[in-house]
């Protein structure tokens, strides 16, 4: 047995070294142009940022491909932000043509600053996930091709934070994007009463239902039964319990929601909200779901004020306004009936046609 | 697995967007694993669902977690497959690297593991996806030996994360990286054996811009902000206006607490300090000329997480301004004091926020010994229905 409980590195031995000597005295920065920032510190010192939109889902050649870059212009430093973008510093400005040039060369786009969409934050679907309801490489790369030219400019009213959870537990934490796309199932577990003594524990199982649908089946103490009227499909059940499967090839697809932030800038942070309950899947591009959330960008950057995310343009005009103006249609699944519901019920005779 | 085999994800070689396909390809050249990923991956996309089962306990000697066991439903068609785990790596604070230690890694996953990758996971730690049992062991031993450990999975403390902080942010007002290193080496134990009643994560963001979305994904969100004035130069917000910026457009106007006036006569940005609430817009939109203030913390919040079991939190405000110096003692006790709480009263798969609803913020504060303050609420209670004590 070899070392155990030594930690993450020590960032501090991973800095450059302008970053070393401005550590806490930046003073101001501004976006050159979309993808590329300069830091300026109190010393007088800058330093040049290139932000590269990079898929997430790599080879390790693909690190070997940066790290290349960055051994020659960026004196073997780099960093990744939280959206998985990667960051070429340098303190010389005639570096920044070069980096660009040579991640272009590689294929990857430089842009993500400002107002923006960023890279999309994701879980690993079919690529890895037992409880997947949908793909996410493969649907986050079809978004993106589509969504590419708003990555590489910064003509949005305000940034816009896209996400992407594969089901409903959301390991991603999508649930505070300007539009989260979640992979949803439609039909309950089928429960495989054969393997449930082997694989489960029952308690466990019973109380991993957020909707108390799973009970002992009177008749055999050893087996589970799923009222389907009270089951929501979260699959939380399915991740306790790998004898209640509940992927489905036909019932399986995406939902969309949308408003939500995490900045305090303006307007406290909010969830985001349900604006399309179901599209099935259509890999391998899905167009239905790239198609409507194309529809839902277009529609806030031609109606929101500067400066306005989603969420907040949504709060402005209304949801009875978003629905009208995207042409989505508002259903019964719309209305809220789980454990916050009647927050989001309206007490108010405040409303527009 | 030749091209023709995989039509259905060829297409997604195609398009300017970066394609992962064409990841999984160069991996596979090399790599039997990641050949068969490729053609589990079309299966699924003809399919449309998973082929993924999990189950089955893995790791290496002396942790309960880092390792997500994962085995193919297809075996016999994928026998490449037939185990392929993810090891967690914990990165190092702010994902700044030497591109000496990533080729490390690089070097080390193509020895043992499928050669694929995410730089990184949500949560922040590297994943190294795919491998074998038995070579676990070995990889994790080799990792060690140039200085890279585990993160966190299961019901333990997630491996914490942090914005870029004052490495190259002029918002920060926490030093977030070394808040994160810091709390992150104090807490090994609480992330490599689970024994809690389910996952508890922490993440640091330098300003409530919130880059690591702090207030949305931790348990234990930590914010920085500041608690004096924040800072003029009125000779830069001449300049911005000067080249055109629209002050009352973009900035005035967009005060949430109309705190900003722009006063044209004496071309100067008139702050009502009291009434700013240190969202942040100003300073975004104008980031030569206004800053954060001196006297410098955080804000402490508790409870956020995604819909599983009882839906979605937010972070709710637990100490509002809590100043940030090393060692962090005062931060340490309170995680202490919460875990204790928690681990006490909480359900199986309970999170810390689920458990406060549960049994009222009221007990919760009580038991970690912080006394309410107006910060913490919107509003006071409505109903009459008070336990006195």
């Amino acid at each position: 047995m070899g070392k155990t409980d030594l930690g993450p590195p020590d960032y501090r031995t991973m800095l450059p070294k302008v970053i070393e000597k401005n550590y806490g005295k930046w003073k101001y920065h501004e976006i050159l142009k979309p993808g590329v920032l300069k830091h300026v510190s109190e010393t007088g010192d800058e330093v040049f940022t290139v932000r590269v939109g990079s898929p997430r889902l790599v080879s390790i050649d693909y690190i070997r491909d940066i790290c290349d870059v960055a051994d020659k212009y960026c004196d073997g430093h780099l960093r990744f932000t939280s959206r998985y973008n990667i960051e070429l510093m340098t303190p010389k400005k005639e570096n920044v043509e070069p980096i660009i040039a040579a991640v272009q060369k590689l294929g990857l786009p430089v842009g993500g600053t400002g107002n923006a969409i960023s890279n999309v934050v994701h879980t690993q679907g079919w690529v890895h996930c037992h409880s997947a309801a949908t793909d996410s490489s493969g649907l986050v790369k079809a978004i993106m091709d589509e969504l590419y030219p708003y990555f590489i400019s910064m003509k949005l009213p305000a940034r816009l934070r896209v996400a992407l959870a594969c089901c409903i537990n959301m390991c991603g934490a999508v649930h505070c994007s300007d539009i989260a796309i979640v992979g949803v199932h439609t039909k309950p577990p089928k429960v495989d009463n054969s393997k449930v003594t082997a694989l489960c524990e029952i308690p466990t199982t019973l109380s991993s239902c957020p909707t108390g649908a799973i009970r002992k089946d009177p008749s055999n103490p050893k087996s589970l039964v799923v009222n389907d009227e009270k089951c929501m499909y979260c699959g939380n059940c399915y991740t306790v319990c790998p004898a209640m499967p509940l992927a489905d090839s036909v019932g399986d697809g995406v939902a969309i929601y949308v408003g939500g932030k995490v900045s305090n800038a303006r307007t406290a942070p909010m969830f985001s909200r349900l604006a399309i309950p179901y599209i099935p899947n259509n890999p391998p591009r899905w167009p239905e779901v790239v198609s409507a959330i194309k529809n839902i960008v277009e529609v806030y950057a031609k109606h929101a004020h500067p400066e306005e995310r989603m969420g907040e343009w949504i709060e402005r005009v209304g949801w009875e306004s978003f629905f009208k103006l995207t042409g989505i249609p508002f259903t019964e699944y719309h209305i809220d009936d789980f454990t916050h519901a009647i927050d989001t019920y309206r007490t108010t005779t405040q409303f527009r046609w | 697995m030749a091209d023709q085999d995989t039509p259905l994800i060829n297409e997604l070689e195609k398009g300017p967007w970066p394609s992962y396909v064409k990841e999984i390809k160069r991996a596979a050249k090399k790599n039997a694993a990641a050949k068969d990923l490729l053609g589990v991956q079309e299966q699924s996309f003809k399919d449309r669902i998973t082929h993924w089962k999990h189950g089955g306990i893995v790791g290496v000697t002396g942790y309960g977690g880092g390792v997500i066991g994962r085995y193919v439903d297809m075996p016999e068609e994928f026998p490449n497959l037939e185990m392929f785990h993810t090891m967690r790596v914990n990165h190092p604070s702010g994902w700044f690297y030497t591109t000496e230690a990533l080729r490390k890694v690089c070097d080390i996953w193509e020895k043992y593991g499928s050669g694929m990758t995410n730089f990184h996971g949500s949560t922040g730690d590297i994943i190294l996806l795919g491998t074998s049992t038995q070579n676990l062991q070995p990889c994790f031993d080799e990792l060690a030996e140039n200085g890279f450990d585990l993160g966190g999975s299961g019901s333990a403390l997630r491996t914490p994360s942090a914005c870029v902080g004052p490495a190259r942010c002029e918002y920060a007002c926490i030093d977030t990286l070394d808040i994160c290193n810091n709390l992150t080496h104090e807490f090994q134990d609480e992330m490599h054996r689970p024994r809690w009643p389910y996952k508890f994560k922490i993440k640091v963001s330098g300003c409530c811009n919130d880059g690591v979305a702090a207030i949305a994904r931790a348990d234990l969100s930590i914010i920085g902000t500041w608690k004096d004035t924040l800072r003029i130069d009125q000779e830069e917000v001449r300049n911005y206006v000067k080249n055109g910026f629209d002050i009352k457009g973009i900035v005035i106007d967009k005060c949430p607490t109309k705190a900003l006036d722009w006063d044209e006569k004496k071309k100067e940005l008139v702050l009502r300090a009291e009434d700013c609430v240190r969202c942040m817009h100003c300073i975004n939109k104008m980031p030569k000329a206004l800053r954060p203030g001196l006297d410098r913390g955080a804000t402490l919040l508790i409870g956020a997480k995604a819909p599983i079991v009882k839906g979605a939190y937010l972070s709710w405000v637990l100490v509002p301004f809590m100043k940030m110096e090393p060692p962090y003692d005062e931060v340490k006790t309170l995680l202490r004091n919460i875990w204790e709480w928690w681990d006490e009263n909480g359900r199986t798969r309970e999170r810390v926020a689920e458990l406060i609803e549960r049994l009222g913020l009221k007990a919760f504060l009580k038991a970690v010994g912080i006394k309410p303050v107006p910060q913490m609420v919107y509003k006071p209670r409505a109903n009459p229905y008070v336990f006195f004590e």
